[in-house]
């Protein structure tokens, strides 16, 4: 039980959450829930891990993930978005259908092998900071530092640019930004996709980088579940999505962690003899992701941030009243 | 006057031709003929669901006619969406506001607009929008987000949102519905000034006052159809108005039977509340409301008179004082403590208060007695009484809508109010507390209402008005009290307009009595 270890593997697995997070954040900002996320994250995980068997190219594995993923999401848009249907439904159903894919599809791939992964990379000065400079600069994935980047690019392009602010205003008011000849549809349409790549590199962040490997369902291990949380926690904001993400992904590692020695603060370590408190341990980051909706969402309503105004509900120009 | 002006002055910018409209149900607009010339300001009337709304969302490409065209310049449009419509220099402001609340000035009107193309240079813009402002006497702060704006605002927001985009016409539906009178009459200068640069206004209104005092001609319609197209304002009367638009006389002073006034029903002992952000609003009101008056509460809006109205029927704490109904204290319990001893309320927000958008007429009039029999059957609704009680409040209250299944969010804004009145009313309150209840209804609708309050009155219903339209409290209340940021400043008795007027902008009675301003009857 290393901190500075528990919190590098947080970083480290907190980039899976935090991709799932802002694709979530994406489509959920143009009005549209996507409850598919796990589905998408375990499509991408499974096609990352394939092409890369295939053709030893992990580069091509990532992009046709995020492709996959990107596919998928459009099953959702077209039955929210241009048949109207509940999203809620749609994107359970999402789930259960892009786990079936992948499950089928990835038949066998667990016992593939040892396959090449993405770069693992060490930044010469920043990871000589003390404390920091571990966990965040030294021998991490280099799609650790895609996220990094992502982060504020997202926020900027969210808060700073047309597409942005045309997208803010279809997730608030879809009738206003219509009025105005922004189409609505296809705006949704889009982010819904975005979302879907977003998820797609998310998965193939677990397959390539993280805990490289397939293990069917167990790959994404309900982490797609744990982003939709997360997209709520960090009321729509990349760069509070960042923090909730690592924060999640060190409890992650911690619960692994703990059940490890067999003396823990100098006591017999509880959960080391007796191995069904894991289950217990591996529960919490639902009971936690339950939590920090009730906290997030409170904050919300007194900050008078948060929730897009129209998410969740499809748009039918003309319409009176909802 | 000389050829040339002549032809000037006649010019048609907007002809529309035979425009029919359907919804399911309702024929909203039936052949009707339309036309607006160059710089002037064209008033459209009509009762709540003639069809009003509906032609400018024809006119502004938000529906598509069943049948008819439109011309403008001479030119044949067909407009596939909004966008097109704000291309060829048509602008719409709605009823309700097309603003995201969450975004600031700069960015609403920068919406859905090619420049900038991409990265938003927001200080640059702010800076344009300051300027055009200017030049229509609009002032706004361009980095504030909407919801920290006033109503009068935000609708200066939204006309500079079309004129930012170079309309050339403006359509403002029911501008006035939600203005102070202040505001109102700034509203009125820009508009002169706009037409002053060239511009042409399809205004809307219900107040045939202000129709009277703006417009240069007028339409009127009346359930779809035109009855007077394009006429001279000049010389009309408002009871023509009134005959062009209900097709019968409307009586404008309303008959009232002396007060007689009984024990008192609700006695408010210094009740202080919270609003919605956490500041203090209603702060330290006491009065008494008795059996058989109307008390009205005169103000600027803002100054508490919705958390009051909330606190008094149980939609929200307070902190402080007691609300004594039948001698019962009622404060910090629920709306249900109120509705037993016979506490009814017609709210200012009637979609998200009043009604329940989606669900049927008949499920909105029986929200209040479905607990009753015969209408529950134990742990049952009895569907078929159900239906026959919603039937005879759609007749009594002259309810118009295609049936009585119909979601009520399709209804105009009239007939929802008719909806809030007949479950409020039919459940003969003892004490009834009524919100802006003429807000937006047309002038037959407003003589309804006013007679149901007046009849609720004579019956024996304590009343309480609350409203800003000061001609309407006078005429109906039998007394007045004044509030200013959550405190009454006064009472008044006599109607006395000048005291109202100075109490509401935070003078105190005895203030003014000491001043000599006004005397002791
Ligand atoms: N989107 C819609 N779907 C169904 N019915 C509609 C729709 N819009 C309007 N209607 C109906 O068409 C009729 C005309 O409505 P409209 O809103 O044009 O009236 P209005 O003259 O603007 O009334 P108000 O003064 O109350 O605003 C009404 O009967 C209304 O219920
Ligand atoms: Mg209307």
């Amino acid at each position: 039980m290393d901190i500075i270890i528990i919190l590098q593997a947080g970083v480290a697995s907190g980039t899976v959450l935090l991709f799932a997070t802002l694709g979530g954040i994406f489509n959920e900002r143009s009005g549209v829930m996507n409850l598919g996320l796990e589905g998408m994250m375990l499509i991408g995980a499974m096609t990352a891990f394939s092409t890369t068997v295939k053709t030893g190219n992990p580069w091509l594995g990532l992009i046709l993930a995020m492709i996959a993923g990107g596919l998928l999401s459009q099953i959702h848009a077209f039955i929210t978005i241009t048949l109207q249907a509940d999203q809620v439904v749609s994107g359970l159903a999402l789930t259960f259908l892009g786990t079936g894919i992948s499950l089928v599809l990835g038949e066998g791939l667990s016992k593939a092998g040892v396959i090449s992964l993405l770069p693992v990379i060490t930044i010469p000065l920043l990871s000589e900071i003390p404390f920091i400079g571990r966990i965040f600069f030294y021998n991490q994935s280099i799609l650790v530092f895609l996220g990094y980047a992502m982060v504020p690019l997202c926020w900027w392009f969210i808060n700073k640019t047309r597409p942005g602010l045309h997208l803010r205003a279809v997730g608030e008011y879809p009738a206003a930004a219509d009025a105005l000849g922004i189409n609505v549809y296809r705006v949704r349409y889009f982010y819904v996709f975005i979302g879907g790549l977003f998820a797609g590199l998310a998965g193939a962040t677990i397959s390539l980088a993280i805990s490289p490997g397939w293990f069917s369902e167990l790959t994404t291990a309900g982490q797609g579940w744990i982003a939709i949380g997360l997209v709520i926690f960090s009321q729509w904001d990349p760069f509070r999505a960042m923090f909730g993400s690592y924060v999640f992904g060190a409890l992650r590692r911690l619960i692994l962690d703990i059940q490890g020695p067999a003396i823990l603060f100098g006591m017999a370590n509880p959960f080391y003899y007796n191995p069904y408190y894991g289950f217990f341990l591996q529960m919490l980051p639902y009971a936690f992701t339950i939590i920090v909706l009730v906290i997030g969402s409170k904050e919300a309503v007194k900050k008078r941030l948060g929730t897009p105004a129209a998410l969740g509900i499809p748009y039918i120009r003309g319409q009176r009243g909802v | 006057m000389n050829q040339s002006t002549e032809t000037l002055v006649k010019e048609n910018v907007i002809e529309m031709r035979g425009i029919t409209k359907r919804f399911p149900g309702v024929l909203a607009n039936d052949h009707v003929d339309f036309d607006l010339r160059s710089g002037e300001i064209h008033a459209l009337l009509g009762e709540n669901g003639a069809g009003k709304s509906t032609l400018m969302n024809i006119l502004a490409g938000l529906y598509k006619p069943d049948s008819g065209n439109i011309l403008i310049h001479g030119k044949s449009v067909a407009f596939a969406s909004p966008k097109d419509a704000i291309g060829a220099g048509i602008g719409m402001i709605h009823q309700h506001f097309m603003l995201v609340p969450s975004q600031t000035v700069t960015e609403n009107i920068l919406l859905g607009l090619n420049e900038p193309r991409f990265i938003m240079n927001l200080k640059m813009y702010d800076q344009n929008i300051v300027e055009l402002g200017e030049k229509y006497g609009l002032p706004v702060d361009p980095k504030a987000k909407i919801w920290q704006l006033s109503v009068g605002e935000q609708q200066r927001v939204e006309i500079l949102k079309m004129l930012y985009r170079g309309a050339e016409i403006l359509i403002m539906d029911e501008p006035t519905a939600v203005l102070a009178p202040q505001e109102i009459e700034i509203l009125f200068n820009t508009l002169h000034n706009m037409v002053g640069l060239g511009k042409s206004v399809i205004f809307i209104s219900h107040k045939l006052h202000e129709v009277e005092q703006i417009s240069d001609r007028l339409t009127v319609l009346r359930k779809g159809t035109v009855t007077a197209q394009g006429i001279e304002a000049k010389g009309v009367t408002r009871a023509d108005l009134a005959r062009l638009m209900v097709g019968r006389d409307i009586i404008f002073s309303l008959e009232k039977k002396p007060c007689n006034p009984g024990k008192p029903v609700i006695q408010v002992e210094n009740v202080h509340c919270l609003n919605d952000k956490g500041l203090n609003s209603v702060n330290g009101v006491s009065f008494e409301v008795r059996s058989g008056e109307i008390v009205g509460i005169a103000g600027v809006a803002g100054n508490g008179q919705k958390e009051l109205a909330d606190v008094l029927t149980g939609l929200r704490k307070c902190s402080q004082g007691k609300i004594i109904i039948q001698g019962d204290d009622i404060a910090n319990r629920n709306a249900k403590a109120g509705i037993r001893h016979g506490v009814s309320h017609i709210p200012e927000d009637r979609t998200h208060i009043g009604t329940a958008p989606n669900l049927s007429v008949t499920d909105n009039v029986i929200m209040k007695n479905y607990t009753k029999k015969p209408i529950s059957k134990g742990w049952m609704l009895d569907t078929p009484s159900a239906e026959i009680y919603a039937r005879e409040l759609k007749d009594v209250y002259d309810i118009i809508v295609p049936s009585i299944d119909t979601p009520v969010r399709l209804l105009s804004g009239g007939n929802l109010q008719r909806v809030i009145l007949a479950r409020e009313i039919s459940s003969e309150p003892t004490f009834l507390v009524a919100m802006q209840p003429t807000r937006g209804l047309d002038v037959g609708a407003i003589e309804g209402v006013q007679k149901l309050l007046l009849l609720q009155r004579d019956a024996g219903a304590a009343i309480l008005l609350i409203s800003e339209e000061l001609e309407e409290l006078i005429s109906l209340s039998d007394r007045i009290l004044v509030i200013y940021e959550g405190e009454i400043m006064g009472e008044v008795f006599d109607g006395n307009i000048d005291e109202i007027g100075l109490m509401m902008t935070g003078t105190r009675q005895n203030q003014l009595l000491k001043s000599g301003e006004i005397h002791e009857i």
